[in-house]
């Protein structure tokens, strides 16, 4: 988490304007407040998360980033940041059209489908994989829509997206992923970084 | 009922000029106070009271001997904790505890102003109450803070003076009376009107009260600060000291005793004009319209934060108009918070015990306060 946290904040330029979407407990906002920008919002569907930051003082809307964005005006924000929950909504495509309107850049983390560990379980346990980043079960998980590294850096591409940085995790070890080294990256990374613009 | 009680009150010598045109001076704002203002003059909370609500928040009121209606909220280790703000409520304009009223008497005439009283609106009771900010010498309050009609309040006051505030939490409102509440407070005055000792709002020269009518006017709207669900659950179809119906129109049932217990109480502490002009108010209300249909061009000019807060089962100022304000306030970039609150409590939701919202509500302004002053904005 903190490794995520440190290589989101290394993207994002001082005293900017950030909105972290799904964010949760505030966990990234109190770090970026702390570390990089205190102009800083978020978006969160769960009530409970909501006001659990809060009461931490964060300023956060409880709303859902699928039908509630429209109503942040176009660029409103230097940074829109999506951590590990593009996978989680029923249409990832259309969330990603709009983070890219009300964001200036986009930053975008991905637990990836495509790591080795989560591939071995599949062909040889042949049960859908649970690990520590993907720690649900098939029939309770919230991911409705899983994908690899190599399907977002795809999907950038089809979509004239531009990436402006993509950084690979594994452990805590990082690494720029480009075209040469993506399907590597693919396999030997757990979690991949995007920032993005449209 | 402007009892002779002990109101702190100060007179306001600046002429006030209200929407409908009149202009009013030398006018009375009763008003109380909790906690101490510190030195650097930066802990104070203006609390707006609702419709029915006086400047009786927190301890014992003294005209009706209960807690302070908003005692969950305000006082000592309290959500706004009076050991460290300094927290303010006034009556409004058009009330009946001491400010300027319909049942403020004209000292000329010896009577009651009775419907001789101006109309007013959210506007100016702020406008009216800006005079007492004025008067303690606070430049710049703390927060704003006020739940339905008080909510109102709070969005009028940002707009009205976009830097008084730091911060600012409208509960349980909206930016524009919708027309169902409009119904609801229409029904509630033409109970009072039709009420033969109303008198055409005179009735205190003939030493009458329009009770009978008040009370029906409580009791609707009292049915309107409640959920379904909570109806339900507390009273069912259960009886009310008896064990069968009795095949008349005496009160069978708990619900009916309790709304009739209701009315009866309310009349004792609430005068009938009153609640005719403060319901009048309501319905004026438009803040959007005051701005030309655009509603953020009323909070363009504010850097204030907001933090906004509805509750689930509340159908009189339901999520959805809590949320216009906020989306009113995202569309201009401004720092907004918001929530909604898991409640069965109906619209009454903010002034009971609701965990959930004295816990965030609580956490919020301690830890906003604590921001602020480190950054001294």
């Amino acid at each position: 988490m903190k490794e995520e946290f440190n290589i989101i904040s290394n993207l994002i330029e001082e005293n900017t304007r950030v909105l972290d979407v799904g964010c949760g407990n505030g966990d990234l906002m109190k770090f970026l407040q702390e570390n990089k920008t205190k102009d800083i919002r978020g978006l969160e569907i769960s009530k409970e998360k909501v006001q659990n930051c809060l009461s931490k003082g964060l300023t956060v809307i409880e709303g859902n980033a699928e039908s509630d964005l429209k109503q942040f005006p176009k660029s409103s924000f230097d940074y829109v940041i999506l951590s590990q929950t593009l996978q989680a909504f029923l249409n990832p495509e259309l969330v990603i059209n709009e983070l890219l309107k009300v964001g200036k850049k986009v930053i975008v983390t991905i637990p990836n489908f495509g790591y080795w560990r989560v591939r071995l379980q599949l062909l040889f346990k042949g049960t859908m994989p649970v690990t520590e980043n993907l720690p649900h079960e098939w029939y309770n998980t919230p991911n409705l829509h899983m994908c690899t590294i190599k399907d977002f850096y795809n999907f950038c591409s089809n979509k004239n997206i531009k990436i402006f940085k993509s950084i690979a995790l594994k452990k805590s070890r990082i690494s720029e992923i480009n075209k040469s080294n993506l399907n590597y990256k693919n396999l030997d990374s757990h979690l991949g970084i995007f920032l993005i613009e449209s | 009922m402007n009892k002779n009680i002990d109101t702190k009150k100060i007179i306001i010598s600046n002429p006030l000029k209200l929407d409908c045109g009149k202009e009013i001076n030398n006018f009375p704002i009763a008003y109380e106070t909790y906690g101490e203002l510190n030195s650097e003059k930066s802990n104070a909370i203006l609390v707006f009271h609702a419709l029915t609500g006086d400047q009786y928040v927190s301890g014992k009121n003294p005209i009706t001997n209960k807690d302070g209606w908003w005692s969950y909220v305000v006082g000592k280790n309290r959500p706004i904790d009076t050991n460290k703000f300094f927290v303010i409520c006034a009556n409004v304009i058009g009330g009946c505890m001491g400010s300027y009223g319909p049942s403020t008497i004209n000292e000329s005439t010896g009577k009651q102003i009775g419907t001789d009283f101006p109309i007013i609106t959210i506007n100016d009771m702020v406008n009216a109450q800006y005079e007492l900010i004025k008067y303690l010498e606070i430049e710049k309050l703390f927060a704003v803070v006020g739940g339905s009609m008080g909510g109102m309040q709070v969005l009028q006051f940002v707009a009205n003076f976009p830097d008084k505030a730091k911060l600012a939490i409208p509960i349980a409102c909206t930016s524009s009376h919708s027309a169902q509440n409009i119904a609801f407070n229409e029904l509630g005055r033409q109970a009072i009107m039709a009420d033969s000792n109303w008198e055409n709002g005179f009735y205190s020269n003939y030493k009458l009260n329009p009770d009978k009518g008040l009370a029906v006017a409580r009791m609707a709207a009292h049915i309107t600060y409640l959920s379904e669900k909570g109806l339900q659950e507390k009273f069912g179809r259960k009886l009310q000291d008896r064990d069968s119906l009795r095949y008349g129109f005496e009160a069978d049932f708990q619900i009916e005793s309790y709304l009739r217990y209701q009315g009866s109480v309310f009349v004792d502490r609430f005068d009938a004009n009153s609640y005719l002009y403060i319901t009048r108010a309501m319905d004026y209300f438009d803040l959007s319209k005051q701005h030309k249909g655009n509603l953020s061009d009323a909070f363009k000019k504010t850097k204030t934060k907001f933090f906004v807060i509805s509750f689930t089962s509340d159908w009189l100022y339901p999520t959805s108009e809590n949320r216009e304000i906020v989306m009113a306030l995202n569309s201009i970039g401004a720092d907004v918070g918001f929530v909604e609150i898991e409640s069965d409590k109906g619209h009454d939701s903010f002034l009971l015990d609701v965990p959930s919202f004295l816990k965030t509500l609580g956490d919020y302004i301690n830890s906003t306060y604590k921001v602020i002053n480190e950054r001294r904005i």
